[in-house]
C-alpha cells in the first residue's frame, strides 16, 4: 500500500512535470515565436482551454502526499521554504497573466501581459530545474527531521550550487523543448514552422549538454537521456511532430520517475548523515488512512483522467497562425 | 515580532486574501449556471448575454481563486510543518479528497464551458458550468470540514505509539457537528458578496442606459434585481444559520463565545452588549449599551440560561490542561463579532431598500444607487471579519484542546525567511489586487454580447484564434 500510493504521487508529479511543461514553454515561446499581436494570441490559445487543468496535478501531488506521507510534505515543504514561495508567486504571476490577457481591450495591455507571463514561465522552468537538483543532492535534514541553518541561507543556500545552477538549466530547455514541440502539433502556418525549428535546435543542444555532462561526470545516465533528444530533433525535423511530442513527453516522465527514485526507499536524503534520511515507511500515514485514500483514489482518479482527455479532444482542432481576413 | 507572530500574520494575510476571491467565484459560478439555465428554458437572449457577461467576471475572479489557492495548499508545510506531522492523518485526506474531487472538476469544466460555446451541443455546454459550480461548493465544504476539525476535533485518536492523531472516520470528519453549521453560514455569506457585485453593476448599468437609452437596460435591470435577491435572502440566510452557529460554538468552544460577548462572570439571563468600552490591563468593559437577556437567547435558546463566563471557563481550562493562559484577544473577538454582523445585516438592508423603492417597475431610489459602488466591499468585510473572529477565537489553540499555535510551527523556520516570504506575498498580492479591480471595472462597462449564439462549427477546419 504505502508503494502504491508512493507510485501515485510520482505519477501525480509526472503528469504535473509534463503537462505544465509545455505550458510552461509556450508561455515563454510565445513572444519570440508570435512575430504579431495575432500570432502571439494563436500560440497562448494553444494552452488557453488547458493550464488550469493541468496545474491541479501539482494541487493533487501536494494533497496526496500530505495524506499519504505528511512527514514527507512537512520536510519537504518546510525545507524548500524560500524556493517554493518564489515558485508559487511566479505560478501566481503566470496563471493571472494567462487568464487576464484577453479580457482587456488594447494591444499594450496585451504585451504587458506576454511579458509577464514569458518571464514567470521562464523564471518557473529554471526554479523547478533547481530544486529538483537539489533533491536530488539532498537536503541538510537534522535529527528531528528538520533542514538545518539560520537566515535567508538556510533554504536558498543550497540553490547557489553547481548542481542546482545545470538544473536550472536543463529545467529551461526541457521547457523550451516541450513548449516548441506542444506548438508545433497545434497550430498551423508560420508558427508551426517556426515552432519546429525551435523544436529541433533545442533537442540538439539538450542532447549535446547531456552528452557533455556524461563526459564530466563519468555517469551513463545524461548518455540515456540524449538519446530521445536525438529522437525528439530528428522526428521533428521529418515534420512528425506527434511523434516527437510523444517521445519528448516520455523522456520527461522518465526523468522525474528518476529523480523520485534515485535513493530508492529514501524519499529525502540528508547530507549530513544517512540516519537522518526520510524513508517511505518512516515518512506514511497509517494504514486506516491510507486504505480510505485509497477507496477515495480509485473512486476518484480514473474519472478525472476520462474527463481531462475529452477535454483535450474536444479541442483538439489545430490553432491557425495565419490571420484570417475579417 | 517573533517568528510565530510573522507567520501568523502570513497565513492570515494569504488566506484572507484568498477568501476575498472565494466566495465570489462560488456565487458567480452558481449565478452564471442559473442563467444559463433561464436561457435553455425561455430562449431569451437577454440571458444568454447575462450569462456570459457574468461569464467574464467569474473567469478573471476564479484565475485569482486558483493562484492563491495553490498558496494555501502549501502553507501547512511551509509555514506549520509540526502541526502537518502531528495531524496530517486527519487533516491531509480533506486537501488530498479536495483536491482530486473538486479542483479538477471546476479547472476541467470550467475551460470547457468558457471556450466550449461553439464547440458543444447546448444542452451539454449548461452541464458543464453547473459541474463547475457543483464543484466550488464542494471544495467549500471538504475544506471547511477541515477547518472544523480545527474547531472542534472529531473523528480522530492519539497514537499511543507516536503521539499523534489518526483518521478514524472520514464520514464523522465531514459531518462535523461545526462543519454542518458552519457550511450553511458560508454558503449565505458567499451568496451576499456575488450578489453585492452583480447588484452595484447592474443597478449603475441599468442607470446609464436609461440616460443614454442605450437597449441593454432591461437586461441589466433583471441583473440588479438578481443580485439584490441574493444580497437580501443571503443575509437573511446568514442570521438564521449564524444563530444556529453561535449554539454549537457555544457548545464546542464556550471560551469564544465568552470572548465574543466580553463576558467574564457567570450570568444566568446574560444581556447581549452592543456596544461596550474596555479599560484597564486586561479589557474588561467598564461601560455597556446592553440588551437584557439576549445574550442568552442566542448562546443558549431560552432568555434565563446561564452562560459561562471567561474567568470560569479559564480556571476549568487551567485545572484541564495545566497552568497558562486560554483566554483569547477579547477586544478583538467582541468587535470582529459585532462588525461581521452589522455591516452584514447593512448591506442586506441596502438591497431590501433597493428592491421595495424599485418595485414594480419604479425606479429605485436615486441617493440608493448613487451608494451602491461600494455595496460589493461590505460582504467582503463581513466576511472577513468572521474568519478573524472565528480563527483569532480559537486561540491560543490550533486545534481546539489538543494542541497549541506554537506547537504547530516548522520548527527549523527563521525569522529571515518568514519575512521574506511575507514582503513577497504582500507585494505580488497586492499589485494582483489592483490588476483585478481595474479589470473587473472594464468588464463591467462593456456592452452586452450581440451576437447570437454561434452554432457548432465546421469539424476540422483550423481553430481561427480569437484573441486569448
Ligand atoms: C456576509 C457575511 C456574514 C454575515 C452577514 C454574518 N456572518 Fe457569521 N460568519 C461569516 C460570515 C457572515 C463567515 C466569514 O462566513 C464565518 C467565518 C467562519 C465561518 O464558518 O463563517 C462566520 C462565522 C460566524 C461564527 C463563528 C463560527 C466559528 O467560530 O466557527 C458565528 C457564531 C457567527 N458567524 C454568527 C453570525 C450571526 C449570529 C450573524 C447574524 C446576523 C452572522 N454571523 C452574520
Ligand atoms: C477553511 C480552512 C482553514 C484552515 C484549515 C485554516 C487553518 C489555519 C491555521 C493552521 C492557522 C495558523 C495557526 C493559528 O494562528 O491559529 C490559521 C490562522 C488564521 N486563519 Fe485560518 N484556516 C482556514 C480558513 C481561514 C479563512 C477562510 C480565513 C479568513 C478569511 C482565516 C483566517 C485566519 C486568521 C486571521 C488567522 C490568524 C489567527 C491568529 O494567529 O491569531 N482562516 N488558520
Ligand atoms: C486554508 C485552507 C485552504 C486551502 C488549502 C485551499 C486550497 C485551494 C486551492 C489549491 C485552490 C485552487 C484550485 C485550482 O487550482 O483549481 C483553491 C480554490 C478554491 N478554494 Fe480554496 N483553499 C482554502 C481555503 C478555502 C476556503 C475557506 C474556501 C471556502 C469556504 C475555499 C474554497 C475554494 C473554492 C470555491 C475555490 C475555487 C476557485 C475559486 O473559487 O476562486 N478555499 N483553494
Amino acid at each position: 500500500m504505502v508503494t502504491f500510493w508512493f507510485a501515485l504521487v510520482v505519477l501525480c508529479w509526472v503528469l504535473f512535470f509534463v503537462l505544465e511543461g509545455f505550458d510552461f514553454g509556450v508561455g515563454l515561446l510565445a513572444v519570440f515565436l508570435g512575430r504579431d499581436d495575432h500570432e502571439r494570441s494563436a500560440a497562448i490559445r494553444t494552452v488557453g482551454p488547458f493550464w488550469d487543468g493541468n496545474e491541479v496535478w501539482l494541487v493533487a501531488a501536494i494533497g496526496v502526499t500530505f495524506a499519504a506521507f505528511p512527514d514527507w510534505y512537512a520536510a519537504l515543504l518546510s525545507g524548500l521554504y524560500l524556493p517554493l514561495v518564489a515558485l508559487l508567486l511566479l505560478l501566481a504571476i503566470r496563471g493571472v497573466a494567462l487568464e487576464f490577457r484577453g479580457k482587456s481591450d488594447g494591444v499594450r495591455w496585451r504585451r504587458g501581459c506576454d511579458a509577464a507571463l514569458a518571464a514567470s514561465s521562464a523564471g518557473i522552468a529554471l526554479l523547478w530545474g533547481a530544486v529538483l537538483a537539489v533533491l536530488v543532492r539532498g537536503l541538510a535534514l537534522g535529527p528531528a527531521g528538520e533542514v538545518t541553518g539560520t537566515g535567508l541561507s538556510r533554504t536558498l543556500g543550497p540553490l547557489l550550487s553547481p548542481a542546482a545552477a545545470a538544473g536550472a538549466a536543463a529545467g529551461l530547455a526541457v521547457a523550451v523543448l516541450l513548449g516548441a514541440a506542444f506548438l508545433a502539433l497545434r497550430t498551423t502556418g508560420p508558427l508551426r514552422r517556426r515552432a519546429r525549428r525551435v523544436c529541433v535546435a533545442t533537442a540538439a543542444l539538450l542532447g549535446a549538454g547531456l552528452v557533455a555532462a556524461a563526459a564530466v561526470t563519468g555517469s551513463a545516465g545524461p548518455l540515456v537521456a540524449a538519446l530521445p533528444c536525438a529522437g525528439v530533433a530528428l522526428l521533428a525535423r521529418d515534420r512528425r511532430e506527434g511523434a516527437a511530442f510523444t517521445v519528448a513527453a516520455l523522456a520527461v516522465a522518465g526523468a522525474v520517475v528518476a529523480v523520485f527514485t534515485v535513493h530508492g526507499d529514501v524519499v529525502l536524503r540528508s547530507t549530513l548523515n544517512p540516519a537522518w534520511s526520510l524513508t517511505l515507511a518512516d515518512a506514511a500515514a497509517t494504514g486506516s488512512t491510507l486504505r480510505l485514500l485509497t477507496v477515495a483514489g480509485v473512486l476518484i482518479l480514473p474519472g478525472v483522467l476520462v474527463y481531462q482527455g475529452f477535454s483535450y479532444w474536444v479541442f483538439r482542432r489545430r490553432v491557425a497562425s495565419e490571420r484570417v481576413p475579417s | 515580532m517573533d517568528v510565530l507572530d510573522l507567520t501568523r500574520l502570513q497565513f492570515a494575510v494569504v488566506t484572507i486574501y484568498h477568501y476575498l476571491f472565494v466566495p465570489l467565484s462560488i456565487s458567480l459560478a452558481a449565478t452564471a449556471a442559473g442563467l444559463e439555465l433561464a436561457w435553455l428554458r425561455t430562449g431569451a437572449d437577454k440571458y444568454r448575454q447575462l450569462t456570459r457577461f457574468v461569464g467574464a467576471l467569474l473567469i478573471v475572479t476564479f484565475a485569482v481563486g486558483v493562484v492563491t489557492g495553490l498558496v494555501q495548499e502549501f502553507q501547512f508545510g511551509l509555514g506549520w510543518s509540526n502541526f502537518a506531522r502531528f495531524y496530517g492523518d486527519v487533516f491531509g485526506p480533506t486537501l488530498a479528497i479536495e483536491g482530486m474531487l473538486a479542483f479538477f472538476l471546476e479547472a476541467t469544466f470550467l475551460a470547457l464551458w468558457y471556450f466550449g460555446w461553439d464547440r458543444l451541443p447546448r444542452a451539454a455546454h449548461a452541464a458543464t458550468i453547473v459541474v463547475v459550480a457543483v464543484g466550488t461548493v464542494l471544495s467549500a465544504f471538504i475544506i471547511l470540514a477541515a477547518n472544523s476539525f480545527m474547531q472542534n476535533p472529531v473523528a480522530y485518536a492519539l497514537d499511543p505509539a507516536t503521539g499523534r492523531a489518526r483518521l478514524t472516520s472520514l464520514t464523522a470528519l465531514l459531518t462535523n457537528e461545526v462543519n454542518l453549521a458552519a457550511f450553511p453560514h458560508t454558503m449565505a455569506g458567499a451568496a451576499m458578496a456575488g450578489g453585492a457585485l452583480l447588484l452595484a453593476i447592474g443597478a449603475w448599468r441599468a442607470r446609464s442606459a436609461a440616460k443614454s437609452a442605450a437597449g441593454d437596460g432591461a437586461a441589466f435591470g433583471t441583473l440588479a434585481r438578481l443580485g439584490a435577491w441574493l444580497t437580501f435572502l443571503g443575509g437573511a440566510l446568514t442570521a438564521l444559520t449564524g444563530d444556529y452557529l453561535g449554539k454549537v460554538i457555544t457548545g464546542v468552544q464556550p471560551m469564544k463565545m465568552a470572548a465574543a460577548e466580553a463576558l467574564y462572570a457567570t450570568t444566568a439571563g446574560a444581556p447581549f452588549s452592543v456596544f461596550a468600552l474596555g479599560g484597564g490591563g486586561d479589557g474588561r468593559p467598564f461601560f455597556s449599551i446592553e440588551v437584557p437577556y439576549l445574550l442568552s437567547v442566542l448562546a443558549k435558546g431560552s432568555p434565563g440560561a446561564t452562560v459561562a463566563g471567561i474567568d470560569d471557563l479559564q480556571a476549568q481550562y487551567v485545572a484541564q490542561y495545566g497552568p497558562g493562559s486560554y483566554i483569547p484577544m477579547v477586544p478583538v473577538a467582541f468587535w470582529t463579532f459585532r462588525l461581521m454582523i452589522g455591516i452584514g445585516m447593512l448591506a442586506a438592508g441596502l438591497a431590501a431598500a433597493y428592491l421595495w423603492t424599485g418595485r414594480r417597475g419604479r425606479t429605485p431610489h436615486r441617493l440608493l444607487v448613487r451608494a451602491l459602488p461600494v455595496l460589493p466591499l461590505l460582504p467582503a468585510a463581513a466576511n472577513t471579519f468572521g474568519w478573524l473572529f472565528t480563527e483569532t477565537a480559537r486561540q491560543p489553540w490550533l486545534a481546539f484542546g489538543i494542541t497549541t499555535v506554537a506547537d504547530g510551527l516548522s520548527p527549523g523556520l527563521t525569522r529571515a525567511e518568514v519575512l521574506a516570504s511575507l514582503l513577497g506575498f504582500t507585494a505580488v498580492y497586492g499589485v494582483l489586487a489592483v490588476v483585478w479591480l481595474r479589470l473587473v471595472r472594464r468588464l463591467a462597462r462593456k456592452p452586452l454580447d450581440p451576437a447570437p449564439a454561434p452554432a457548432c462549427a465546421e469539424r476540422d477546419t483550423p481553430e481561427p484564434a480569437p484573441v486569448y
